[in-house]
């Protein structure tokens, strides 16, 4: 018998959480909200999909391997959700070649250039996203549904026109918009699932939803529901706002993350020049969180309560 | 239920079902075979020998002790023939002296204290017989007991607790001595008690030890004393946790005491200790061990006598039926993994585990992804990962400014971290290289005064 020992650090044992695992459960929280995308919004969708994930791994692998020499992190999973929620965020009719540039945007500028996981600061995803609906806002904003090209319920009800889309409609998923985005039970089935696994906690997406919804029927925008229901609400409160790296750390920090990420949103909506506010709410918010988090440091076990506007400096 | 408990921690697979059922075995060998004692056993000044290389020593002998009033004389658990004062490895891997005693097996008993005493001993002298009788904390701490038991002169004792939550995963000798001698543990506290006329007396226990509760609640007599079921969380049993589930106070920041909050908190065996001590003279001789893991063949709870090796402990436990990867000393999330088990098992050896690859944790770290599990998995409310980052850019004094001295190494935080950080590494890192830095900065003070 070998009687060969480890010696180390306590603990010796360990939760069943790993980045890995975490990744894996949030790539099975999404796949059935894209399953319905490609079902409703055609074929195209999967290569949209499949051309999204393929991408951003080939991207985040050539970075590590031939860049900055380093243990390749793609098996860590992350690259593989980044190149979902972007494909999930883009309309099936988008060019695969504007797809690509928006992963290497997402995976090399947004993230690598940062450190790689668990450094950049804000949503690799979102601000791909964002780059190409600045670059090519007709390709970003063109949608089809079966074959006929529509307006979104939320660019209708932006022009000022009717939406004739029954409730069953839109939660299902079988309306105009992005490929992700529009089925929202299955994107809620997700995010329960990911709550009752504890990967993420109910705090950001119950804020952020209940705050646009609350203010988008103050503002005089909507309906509290179809405000929930249409454009990229569930996806971004549930899946992206909720991004460990890119949200605060602590309780606190998520209230005021998610409030915010809810305010902007029910304001661009109203008054923007977008009908859709999710993506840039939650990227200002990103840039918000180092703030968020050095005031919302907690109280330590027997230390005397913080003063929220005297930071605890380093003594140097 | 609401029972009471603390805010954070985190929930370990337990594995107590191996061993929580088994009754304590005795283990004294009667063959010739050797017992090393490390002279520093217990937080505070080492001892210095009292015995010589062939001399005659009896079971329950005083073998060591320092002048130093935070230190705790050593005794010889056997009766045998001094055979050497020399440098072993001990159960933390580190070389130190130790007194090396080779037992004839007859294990014939000193005089007790008692009869040094000559008479029943008042509640004033129970301090001083307890300092005697080498008690330490029996949790794995070893902090002396008699220290506890001289707070501060302005303040008030108005708790004695006992600590039986036992939260660390694998461990069951303090249930079974809850269930085996419940009122020894229960008298050991009154005496406790007896010390601080003000105070009143707790058995914190988990609620995963039911059996324990019903007898410690049965055998209970004393109005004053209340068994207090607690949520079954780790880190229940650490110090500040306790006193926060029971009393509802927090200890402040380091170097802040139980005490200074008017608590005392004992280890379950620490009591039975103090009842042995002032009944019948016993100082610490033995003490009961878990000897447990998957890689043991039949996970026992032991009673044997210190110096023992933990290798002869294995062995009366079948010896290991798998290859182990890690033995630790004391349970999985603070115990000690051990290099070698060819040392000597001292007073605060909670636990033999021996774990395969199976169970012990053994991964790369990754990056941290900022998920924030440390944070709320840490009890003390600290943030893990911040704390770490300042650790390994040695930025030492950043660390100090967010109370990294507060740490109590619980392993929460990396218990819980999706990206395996050796996070308690870190602030072990973090809190020595401060403490060098106040040590030398002492020194210097102390120099410039005596050059004035």
């Amino acid at each position: 018998m070998s009687e060969k020992l480890v010696v180390s650090t306590s603990p010796h044992v360990h939760s069943e959480f790993s980045t890995r695992r975490i990744m894996g459960m949030v790539i099975l929280a999404l796949v059935p909200a894209g399953i319905t995308g490609v079902y409703y919004l055609g074929l195209q969708s999967l290569c949209v999909i499949l051309a999204c994930v393929i991408a951003c791994v080939l991207c985040e692998w050539f970075w590590n391997k031939y860049v900055m020499h380093r243990k390749n992190t793609i098996n860590d999973l992350s690259a593989v959700v980044t190149g979902l929620l972007l494909a999930y965020n883009l309309p099936p009719t988008i060019p695969i070649w504007m797809a690509i540039c928006g992963c290497v945007f997402a995976i090399i500028v947004v993230k690598q250039f940062y450190g790689g996981i668990g450094c950049n600061i804000v949503n690799p995803a979102l601000a791909a996203r964002a780059m190409m609906l600045i670059s090519w806002p007709t390709a970003m904003t063109t949608w089809t549904l079966a074959g006929m090209s529509g307006a979104t319920p939320l660019a209708a009800m932006k022009a000022g026109s009717e939406v004739n889309l029954s409730v069953w409609n839109m939660l299902a998923g079988n309306m105009g918009g992005c490929i992700g985005e529009t089925s929202s039970i299955l994107l809620i089935l997700g995010g329960l699932y990911l709550i009752w696994e504890e990967v993420i906690s109910w705090r950001i997406p119950v804020i952020y939803i209940a705050t646009t919804a609350i203010l988008g029927s103050v503002f005089g925008h909507g309906m509290a529901c179809t405000e929930i229901i249409t454009g990229g609400l569930l996806i971004g409160a549930i899946f992206m706002a909720t991004d460990y790296t890119t949200s605060p750390m602590t309780a606190k920090g998520q209230y005021i993350y998610a409030f915010g990420c809810g305010l902007l949103t029910a304001l661009i909506r109203k008054w923007g020049g977008y009908p859709e506010g999710v993506s840039f709410s939650i990227l200002i918010m990103n840039v918000a969180v180092p703030l968020i988090d050095m005031y919302t440091k907690p109280k330590v076990l027997g230390a005397p309560k913080n003063n929220f506007f005297k930071r605890t400096e380093a003594k140097s | 239920m609401n029972l009471p408990t603390f805010l954070g921690g985190v929930h370990p697979p337990e594995g107590k079902a191996l061993t929580e059922n088994k009754a304590i075995e005795i283990l004294r060998p009667t063959d010739p075979c050797e017992f090393v004692y490390p002279l520093s056993q217990h937080i505070g000044a080492p001892c210095s020998p009292l015995v010589k290389k062939g001399d005659a020593v009896l079971a329950g002998q005083k073998i060591a002790d320092a002048e130093a009033f935070v230190s705790a004389p050593i005794f010889s658990g056997v009766s045998g023939t001094v055979k050497d004062v020399a440098q072993r490895m001990t159960i933390a891997g580190s070389v130190e002296t130790c007194i090396v005693i080779e037992s004839d097996g007859k294990y014939q008993k000193a005089p007790s204290l008692l009869e040094e005493l000559g008479h029943k001993p008042e509640p004033s002298e129970y301090v001083k017989l307890i300092r005697s009788a080498g008690i330490v904390g029996m949790g794995g701490a070893c902090f002396p007991t008699h220290v506890k038991l001289s707070p501060p002169k302005d303040r008030v004792i108005k708790w004695v607790i006992v600590n039986a939550a036992e939260c660390e995963p694998y461990l069951s000798c303090d249930n079974r001595l809850m269930i085996e001698s419940p009122d020894e543990i229960i008298r050991g506290l009154e005496y406790a008690l007896a010390i601080f006329p003000e105070a009143k007396g707790v058995i914190a226990i988990e609620n995963n030890k039911p059996e324990a509760i019903r007898i410690m609640t049965e055998h209970n007599k004393n109005s004053n004393i209340a068994i207090m079921p607690h949520k079954v969380k780790y880190p229940q049993g650490a110090e500040k946790m306790l006193i926060w589930s029971v009393t509802g106070q927090e200890i402040p920041v380091v170097p802040a005491l139980p005490a200074d909050v008017g608590c005392i908190i004992l280890n379950t065996r620490t009591a039975w200790q103090i009842c042995k001590a002032i009944e019948n003279g016993e100082p610490v001789t033995e003490r009961v061990i878990s000897v447990t893991g998957d890689a043991v063949a039949e996970p026992k709870n032991v009673q044997v006598p210190l110096g023992i090796s933990v290798r002869e402990l294995v062995n009366f436990c079948g010896g290991f039926k798998d290859d182990p990867v890690k033995v630790i000393a004391g349970g999985p999330m603070m115990g000690l993994a051990m290099r070698s088990i060819d040392v000597p098992v001292v007073k605060g050896t909670s636990g033999i585990l021996c774990l395969t690859s199976k169970l012990a944790y053994l991964s790369e770290e990754g990056p941290c992804i900022r998920c924030g599990k440390c944070i709320e998995a840490c009890p003390m409310h600290l943030e893990p990962t911040f704390l770490d980052h300042a650790v390994r850019k040695r930025d030492y004094a950043t660390f100090e400014a967010h109370l990294g001295m507060n740490c109590i190494e619980c392993g929460s935080c990396a218990f819980s971290c999706p990206a395996s950080r050796h996070l308690v590494q870190s602030y072990k890192n973090g809190k020595a290289a401060v403490n060098a830095e106040r040590r030398k900065a002492a020194a210097e003070a102390k120099k410039k005064a005596e050059a004035k």
